[in-house]
């Protein structure tokens, strides 16, 4: 699967449909460079159904209320968790870790 | 159950924290002004307070399951189907699985019957807080006289 950064990595392309279909978004709107609260109007209760098919689907667990924390204090600017090609990059690490573990 | 204060578990009959399930049993009254409106006549338990019902029990069982550290409150009901009617007097077996436990929230299972038959079933989804201040004791005083407490191995639990 293709990195451009126009359709970005094979994990975006499913973090995008999950995105679309919960969030009911179009899926056009949606790029690698997208904010998920600042350009897709995600709210956070959105954003936890979007969390939960994430986690099914790769079989993760996103550590939301950490990231959330350290948003809320400043330690880390909101756009590291929440632009999409970040969220992906720390999905795959997620994946990663997990597949070490095993 | 008392409807009007939305006390809808009577009892918790059983908890297993491995496998993320509980079962607890709810008597629904042989009157409750609630019946006077829903129908005339007719009393029938609305589906809304079913929903509440399931939601109870779930979270009950997500407040065992996070060992009482954090309140579950309900952000989402998907799939609710309602099969069949409930009167006065039934009394109602409510089970609920936990599917998944995320960073904040939880999602579970939940369905009710009665004399074996479906009732209504969905899938629940919950914010899990921090307890606001002052719930912490009401909540657990409900644990303990529910008998959760006591099947969770936690504190004191006897029930009443």
């Amino acid at each position: 699967m293709s990195d451009d950064p126009a359709t970005g990595s094979a994990t975006f392309q499913r973090v995008a449909d999950i995105i679309a279909e919960t969030a009911d978004i179009e899926r056009d709107k949606i790029t690698p460079e997208s904010h998920a609260i600042d350009d897709l109007g995600i709210d956070s209760l959105a954003f936890l159904d979007i969390a939960f098919a994430v986690d099914k689907a790769f079989g993760i667990k996103l550590p939301l209320e950490r990231w959330t924390q350290e948003v809320n204090e400043g330690k880390v600017p909101a756009e590291q968790y929440f632009v999409l090609k970040n969220l992906c990059a720390r999905i795959d690490a997620l994946v990663a870790e997990k597949a070490a573990k095993v | 159950m008392r409807l009007e204060y939305f006390e809808m578990i009577d009892a918790v009959v059983r908890l297993d924290r491995t496998a993320g399930t509980i079962e607890a049993v709810a008597k629904v009254p042989d009157a409750s002004p609630v019946f006077e409106g829903h129908f005339p006549g007719h009393p029938l338990v609305p589906g809304v307070l079913l929903t509440e019902t399931m939601a109870q029990a779930s979270g009950y069982l997500i407040l065992a399951h996070l060992g009482f550290e954090r309140m579950p409150f309900l952000t989402g009901v998907d799939k609710a189907r309602f099969r069949s009617f409930v009167g006065p007097g039934a009394v109602l077996t409510v089970t609920a699985k936990l599917e998944h436990d995320g960073s904040g929230y939880a999602v579970t299972k939940a369905a009710i019957r009665h004399e074996g038959k479906s009732i209504c079933d969905a899938e629940l989804r919950f914010r899990t807080m921090p307890f606001p201040e002052g719930l912490d004791a009401p909540m657990r005083e409900r644990a303990r006289t529910s008998g959760l407490l006591h099947l969770a191995g936690i504190g004191d639990g006897a029930p009443t």
